[in-house]
């Protein structure tokens, strides 16, 4: 027992590291894979290839000033960047990285490689992704801005319309998979027609995958729907009148949103922990490759693809994605009940 | 249980201050707190799929809503006697009369606290929670066999109610005098 | 362990709270919040009783008490948008008068 619930403590230490970690690679990946798409060479002085530069750019943020409009208020405007960090943290808690372990013998029963097995855990993952909204719109409001105000309010009406495209997509796997518990949404895919084809729900259900990497870019605020900070209008929207580390809260919440919608998006369609070609007892290392490829996807899109304008995202939104999502639960609803999955 | 209590006192206190706050933005952000509270009871009670809903309705819809009203309203502070004297919605005599109706509420809130204590103390030691009937309650599968058999007239009806209200808040909130055609789009 | 009286008087105290708000604020939109917490009292009394009797039939009238909730507000706060514009205020003592 004790050596479980040690292996439980490492567990929620290394994912908590992990996101961190990811972050700054994040920023990293980003830098470079935005110089190589415009012929530049990024980041190259600070460590080996650059490495370091993420590390150079937080030293310089925290020993930034913290700047507080006289205006703003107190108390939210310090409370929205912790309601940011915090929500794109505690989703990553019900998102299970591999199947259950003993860590090659170490404890005498296995442990699921995750930090809390709820089982509601897609609920949950819903939940919390609609609670992060209040981080921005505290953000907008608190700070007394009029572009604060403007990007809040465009990044609540986006993440508000987008998440019943976003829950329809994850309604649809659910239908499919016949549970609410990701583990057991994972199990469902394994295994591979052939041999070689995985029984990923992504083949399965491509227009969910589509509907749901759609929505959850809108949800994270990135490019081609980063309404909220948009440059060109808004300066830097809700955000621009903070600083040091509080920006940085900010920053460091955008990065680990991706990292959750993209763990989230390989758990439920690209198949989890189960890979074909890797073997079981390195699933994980399949669900980091998934994840890295999601991740370069995300940034590769930022650097292509031109913003919207806000009233196309709307109408995109209401009147394509979510038509098609519903129409695409009531699908794969209609073909589990006649034909079975 | 210490669980029950903390967020029982997190439940009283956060309403307590919604209620006593001036600054309807603090209101709502308070009842934020109040509700998850309410939800982490819900946990308690094995009601795992009461407790998300709870979450996902009520913070991440409804209150966002009311977020968004004060904030666009930009009228945050209620209005004193003073402020109301001057835009002349009341004169002095109904000024000094409004004590009555609010402390009749406040006895009625106390009474209403009172009597319930009392018939509640008349009932001591019953509603021992059976520790087996977790399962039954806790199962997502379960809420929605009944919920799609038994109650499949009042869920169809609630699908009407929400549109209702829909066209509803549409229609009250759009401003009277039509707005000039937006340029047309491609 | 606390037993079904424990959980019925917070939800009382609850609803004597949203009650007394109801009473003693002078803005809409915290008298709407008021009523929030009344129905959330209501609420967390279905779902003690639904665990008390081991039926699901708690749950299931939150969630209806929910989406009424949802058009409630809804429907509420378009009311007091409306309202806001006609007096620019928020006090419903503003708006004693039959006709404007």
């Amino acid at each position: 027992m004790n050596a479980v619930l040690i292996a439980e403590i490492v567990i929620l230490g290394f994912v908590f590291h992990a996101l961190l970690i990811s972050a700054a690679a994040m920023v990293w990946v980003e830098r470079k894979v935005a110089a190589w798409l415009q012929q530049r060479l990024g980041p190259i002085l600070v460590g080996p290839a650059g490495l370091l530069q993420p590390f150079a750019d937080i030293i310089k943020l925290i020993f930034k000033e913290e700047l507080r409009p006289a205006a703003a208020d107190k108390w939210l405007f310090y409370l929205a960047p912790a309601i940011s960090a915090t929500c794109s943290f505690a989703a990553f808690a019900v998102v299970p990285f591999g199947g259950e372990t003993t860590f090659m013998g170490l404890l005498d029963r296995p442990v699921k490689l995750q930090v809390a097995d709820v089982n509601v855990a897609v609920l949950v993952i819903f939940a919390i992704a609609s609670m992060s909204v209040y981080g921005i719109v505290l953000a907008g409001w608190a700070s007394n801005s009029k572009y604060s105000l403007l990007g809040a309010l465009r990044s609540s009406a986006q993440m508000i319309s987008y998440e019943l495209s976003y829950g329809m997509a994850l309604a649809s796997v659910l239908v499919m998979a016949n549970s609410l518990s990701l583990t057991d949404i994972v199990n469902a895919q394994e295994g591979a027609w052939l041999g070689v084809l995985p029984r990923w729900f992504v083949v399965l259900n491509p227009v969910g995958f589509l509907i749901f990497f759609t929505a959850g870019i809108a949800e994270t605020n990135r490019a081609p729907f980063d309404f909220p900070e948009a440059e060109q209008e808004l300066v830097a929207g809700y955000h621009t009148e903070y600083s040091s580390m509080s920006f940085a809260l900010f920053f460091q919440a955008e990065y680990v949103n991706m990292v959750t919608v993209s763990a989230v998006a390989t758990d439920l369609f690209l198949g989890g922990w189960h890979t074909p070609l890797i073997p079981a007892a390195i699933g994980w290392f399949g669900f980091l490759l998934k994840i890295s490829f999601l991740l370069f996807f995300y940034v590769w899109m930022r650097w292509t693809l031109p913003r919207y304008r806000y009233d196309q995202l709307m109408a995109f939104g209401w009147k394509v994605l979510l038509p098609v999502s519903v129409l695409n639960l009531l699908f794969v609803s209609a073909w589990v009940l006649y034909f079975g999955f | 249980m210490l669980l029950f209590y903390v967020f029982a006192l997190v439940a009283v206190v956060a309403s307590l201050l919604v209620i006593a706050q001036r600054n309807p933005v603090y209101s709502v952000l308070l009842l934020i707190a109040s509700f998850g509270a309410l939800s982490g009871l819900y946990v308690l009670l094995d009601a795992p799929f009461a407790a998300v809903i709870q979450i996902v309705v009520y913070a991440g819809a409804i209150l966002v809503l009311f977020l968004f009203v004060v904030m666009l309203l930009n009228a945050p502070h209620e209005d004193t006697d003073e402020d109301l004297l001057r835009l002349k919605t009341i004169n002095a005599a109904t000024s000094r009369l409004r004590g009555g109706p609010m402390l009749f509420g406040v006895a009625l809130a106390s009474l209403f606290i009172v009597e319930l204590l009392w018939a509640l103390n008349r009932v001591t030691g019953a509603g021992r929670f059976d520790p087996a009937a977790a399962d039954s309650v806790s199962s997502v599968a379960a809420i929605g066999r009944v919920l799609f058999t038994d109650y499949r007239f009042a869920f169809e009806v609630t699908s009407v109610l929400i549109l209702v209200a829909m066209v509803g808040a549409v229609v009250l909130a759009r401003r009277e005098e039509a707005a000039p055609a937006p340029p047309a789009r491609k | 362990m606390p037993s079904l009286t424990d959980y019925l008087i917070l939800s009382a105290l609850l609803f004597a709270i949203g009650t007394a708000g109801v009473f003693v604020r002078r803005n809409l939109i915290t008298i709407l919040l008021s009523i929030e917490i009344m129905l959330n009292a209501v609420n967390l009394t279905f779902v003690a009783f639904g665990r008390a009797l081991g039926s699901v039939d708690g749950q299931i009238i939150v969630f209806f008490v929910m989406t009424v909730a949802a058009a409630e507000a809804a429907v509420g706060l378009a009311i007091v948008i409306a309202l806001f514009r006609h007096r620019e205020s928020l006090n419903p003592e503003a708006f004693t008068t039959l006709k404007w």
